[in-house]
């Protein structure tokens, strides 16, 4: 794992162009599948401007890995489907806007579950992506390849998106650190939407100070998104020992939950105050995630018709039967589940019974967080209740939703969440999740630095 | 009542400068396919709506205007069904929290006015538009032009409040007038108004016919509809509930689908949009809502002392109503509504033109000056209404036209001239006359009109002519 201070440190004698040259070695060696599509000759080119001395900003002539449902202008972004796989945005989404005024150097596009459907990035229509820590096992969904690329030192920086737990989950399977931003703080604008209520745009790093740095240049004001809460983030590290609140519902198996507890008399030790909340409302949080999301992306995914971009069929037929025949051919088994799923959930007749009934849920789940928040100034739990998985091993979809127990209320609260390393289990890496209030990132990830010392002498 | 007809109007707010949700000019008419669209309006993965502030104001113009009552916070939700012509697969329109509830509207008719009420008024974005390589049915594909995508529209629905399709055409016309006072509708551009019908004759179904897409279409469509049914009803079958296309080159209505196969639109709110909370914006549009058709009419009657039958013709056009103010500034206001209403209107009328094209080829000042010299007779009403054919088919300068033309009336005294002169040299006449042959004075006027060509006013002349005969 590569950080920004340890890249800076070998630009002071090497060549930018010669460093960016060593991780495509890597990448073109590597059995990860980290990436859909490399862009080389641009990124070669960039750092050839570095070295002339003609690029600056925050992040110049560092490498960052971009997952591939996030628009880039002039380069190929298929959201991992085939429906989308020629498909070239004519424009930049705004966090790329601002990683280019800060000097980075955009790697590639990482591979990621089908429209950004999954934990695992199986349903990816470019393959699976493979465990930096163990090839058999997965790297975690949906921004898999984003955290098995850090993981695998193919990037020093990566952009995830997270909807119920896609940058977080992928960062706990892959041993690097992922932030879920509040809601409203980093520009959708060109993020390909799959539930648009749910998700933002964050980063992925290989430690919490590289993470913070990235999350102040991606955040800010962007009119393009209705959703934006115009503020700007400035990463203010306090040192306060902060109430930390365990989520009694929030668990996992014994493996986890055993390193969870090491971890929680680690924090005391430490010296800051824990207790224990109980969240009544998330029992029913992944039923109410599951409906919300598949309802919003039912009706996100109906552009892909083949009529204007992505994929088409040479020959034609009536309208119906050419978008019917289209969509069958170009969507997964995954995605077509939840376009199902969430159309029956919108249908006249069930939208009381399923969707209105999701959107009190949500409430509850809000609210819950909110007096817990009110006690407490952050939460804890780990970030996925079990380790990653061998690959195949979650046939199941409901199996595989069920993993997703302890990051969806976070995306249903629309609070920010990161998850750190807590070190590994048989070789595999675990992590837990910090939760806090909304725009409060700064508390978030200074106890993470505090944390991320101490992890890594222990574990 | 024997029929009961309701509408869902859809308006374009044409007068706009900018798409619904994206910054695109709406001033695509004339122009290539495709050349006023951007990521957002041609809704490619990852482009985001940004509300047009503009479009809400105008949609609360309307809504204040059809007196219903606008709603302080509004939702966005989206419509989801295919089709071709909607880029993202569903449309951005207003379900249970629209722009707002109720209104009314008056039209007048031949029983009396009658109150047409209002169910809502909803905002939502315009398809693009499918358009065939020569006709529908042998077109071998569809081309689509999103140049219209995304155009800002309103849809007004009415209860089911209409009885003829008279009154249908009489609801529309009246609309338009209001959309066009509020400077938001232009009627003129073509898809600007769309309609469907819900129509239904005593002991049958109700059936809707979607998309007519003109006013005299909806009359035709209703009419022919109407007769539809009440034929089936004679013969004892059943009209059943469906919905029906109007096929407008062959004026007739033809089955599209059934109610069971009514499409389930899955609306749920845009969550790229936030809800708008409108308290300040309501206020804000009520201090610039213009004068309403009804207030000026009364208006115009109390300030120009004008009859109520010209005031009512007046304000059924802005453009004429302010045509005339203007020319009311200079001359009587009693002549000029007569002129405006009885001649200019006829006149434009006839070239299918309207008041547009009034203020390009005669100005209201060019008007108020012939009317000044027909006031003072200097020219007479058929000199009159020679310039004002010349100025609209030809152009030119009103004195210059007047002069070339010789339309300057002749004085009162050199008429009495003529008149004496005509006397002498017509003696056969003169004694027909006072043998009381009617025709002998229209002899001798005859006369002093060919010497005048045609100058001299002919009721003036004979009068003159008939007091210096009877004084001899
Ligand atoms: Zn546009």
């Amino acid at each position: 794992m590569i950080t920004i201070d340890e890249w800076k440190e070998r630009l002071e004698s090497e060549k930018c162009y010669d460093l960016v040259c060593e991780i495509y070695d890597r990448i073109e060696k590597s059995k990860l599948n980290a990436y859909i599509t490399l862009c080389k000759d641009l990124a070669l080119k960039e750092a050839e401007k570095y070295d002339k001395g003609q690029k600056s900003g925050k992040l110049a002539g560092i490498p960052i890995a971009i997952k591939d449902c996030i628009s880039t202008k002039g380069i190929r972004t298929t959201c991992g489907s085939k429906m989308l796989e020629n498909y070239i945005p004519p424009f930049d989404a705004h966090v790329i806007e601002n990683l280019k005024r800060e000097g980075a150097i955009i790697i590639g596009k990482t591979n990621m579950d089908e429209f950004a459907m999954g934990t695992t990035t199986e349903t990816s229509y470019f393959g699976v992506v493979r465990n930096p820590y163990d090839l058999s096992r997965v790297a975690g969904g949906s921004s898999g390849g984003s955290g098995a690329c850090l993981g695998g030192d193919e990037a020093v920086l990566a952009l995830g998106s997270d909807t119920g737990g896609s940058i977080r989950c992928p960062a706990s399977f892959c041993g690097v650190v992922g932030l879920k931003p509040t809601y409203g703080l980093v520009s959708r604008y060109g993020l390909i939407p799959y539930a648009n209520s749910l998700e933002q745009i964050g980063p992925m790093a290989c430690s919490v100070k590289d993470l913070a740095l990235l999350l102040e240049i991606i955040a800010g004001k962007d009119e393009r998104d209705s959703t934006n809460a115009g503020r700007e983030f400035k990463f203010e590290y306090c040192s306060k020992k902060f109430k930390v609140g365990i989520v009694k519902e929030m668990g996992g198996n014994e493996e986890v939950n055993s390193r969870f507890e090491e971890a929680v008399e680690i924090i005391k030790n430490m010296g800051f105050e824990v207790g224990e909340v109980s969240m009544p409302s998330f029992k029913y949080a992944l039923a109410a995630y599951y409906i919300i999301a598949t309802g919003e992306a039912s009706s996100n995914l109906a552009r892909y018709d083949g009529v204007r971009y992505g994929f088409a069929l040479e020959e034609l037929d009536s309208w119906t039967k050419y978008f019917s025949k289209v969509r069958s051919l170009g969507f997964g088994e995954e995605v077509k589940r939840r376009i199902m799923l969430g159309t029956y959930a919108l249908s006249a007749g069930y939208y009381g019974k399923y969707y209105l009934k999701a959107l009190k849920v949500r409430t509850l789940v809000k609210r819950d967080f909110e007096s817990a928040l009110a006690k407490y100034d952050l939460l804890i739990s780990p970030t996925m209740p079990a380790l990653p998985f061998k690959i195949g091993e979650l046939a199941d979809p409901l199996t595989m939703y069920k993993m997703d127990v302890n990051t969806v209320p976070i995306n249903l609260a629309g609070i920010p969440a990161l998850s750190l390393p807590a070190g590994f289990i048989k070789s595999l890496p675990v992590g837990i999740q910090i939760m806090g209030n909304y725009f409060e990132e700064s508390k978030i990830l200074s106890f993470a630095m505090d944390l991320e010392k101490v992890f890594k002498e222990v574990f | 009542m024997d029929v009961i007809i309701g509408l869902e109007v859809h308006v374009q707010l044409n007068k706009l400068k900018t798409k619904m949700f994206c910054p695109c000019s709406i001033d695509y008419h004339g122009d290539e396919p495709n050349t006023h669209v951007c990521p957002i309006c041609l809704g490619m993965p990852g482009a985001m709506p940004v509300l047009n502030k503009e479009a809400v104001k105008a949609g609360i113009k309307v809504a204040l205007a059809l007196n219903a009552e606008v709603q302080p916070f509004m939702v966005f939700d989206r419509k989801n069904y295919f089709y071709p012509d909607l880029p993202k697969g569903f449309q951005i329109s207003q379900y249970d929290h629209p722009l707002a509830w109720g209104g009314y509207l008056t039209i007048e008719t031949d029983e009396g006015e009658k109150k047409i009420t209002l169910k809502r008024i909803h905002m939502e974005e315009d398809p693009g538009k499918l358009s065939y390589k020569g006709s529908i049915t042998t077109a071998k594909y569809s081309l689509i032009d999103y140049n219209r995508s995304g155009v800002p529209l309103l849809e007004i629905v009415t209860e089911p409040v209409m009885n003829s399709p008279k009154e249908a055409r009489l609801f529309l016309n009246k609309l338009r007038i209001i959309l066009e006072y509020l400077d938001v509708f232009d009627g003129n551009l073509e898809g600007a108004m769309r309609v469907d019908a819900n129509v239904s004759v005593k002991g049958g179904g109700r059936v809707e016919i979607k998309n007519i897409s003109s006013f005299k279409g909806v009359e035709k469509a209703l009419t022919y509809e109407i007769t539809r049914q009440k034929n089936l009803i004679r013969m004892g079958r059943t009209v059943k509930r469906e919905t029906r296309h109007f096929d407008e080159a062959n004026n007739i209505t033809v089955s599209l689908r059934s109610k069971e196969e009514e499409q389930d639109y899955r609306y749920f709110p845009e969550p790229d949009l936030v809800p708008i909370y409108a308290e300040e914006l309501i206020e804000e549009v009520k201090q610039i809502l213009p004068e309403m058709p009804e207030e000026k009419r009364e208006r115009f009657k109390k300030q120009y002392g004008l009859s109520d039958s010209f005031a009512k013709v007046l304000v059924m056009d802005i453009k004429m109503a302010n045509y005339f103010e203007d020319v009311a500034k200079v001359v009587n206001p009693k002549l000029a509504a007569s002129w405006i209403v009885d001649v200019l209107r006829g006149e434009l009328n006839y070239r299918s033109k309207d008041f547009t094209f009034a203020y390009e080829k005669l100005k209201p000042e060019e008007m108020a000056k012939l009317l000044n010299y027909f006031e003072n007779g200097d020219i007479t009403e058929k000199g009159v209404v020679e310039v004002i054919r010349t100025k609209l088919d030809k152009g030119g300068n009103v004195d210059k036209i007047i002069e070339s033309k010789g339309l300057f009336a002749i004085p009162k005294e050199e008429i009495e001239r003529l008149c004496i002169e005509i006397i002498e040299k017509n003696k056969k006449a003169v004694e027909d006359y006072y043998a009381g042959k009617k025709q002998a004075l229209n002899f001798l006027v005859g006369q002093v009109m060919k010497a005048t060509r045609g100058r001299a006013d002919p009721g003036e002349t004979a009068k003159i002519m008939r007091i210096i005969l009877d004084k001899k």
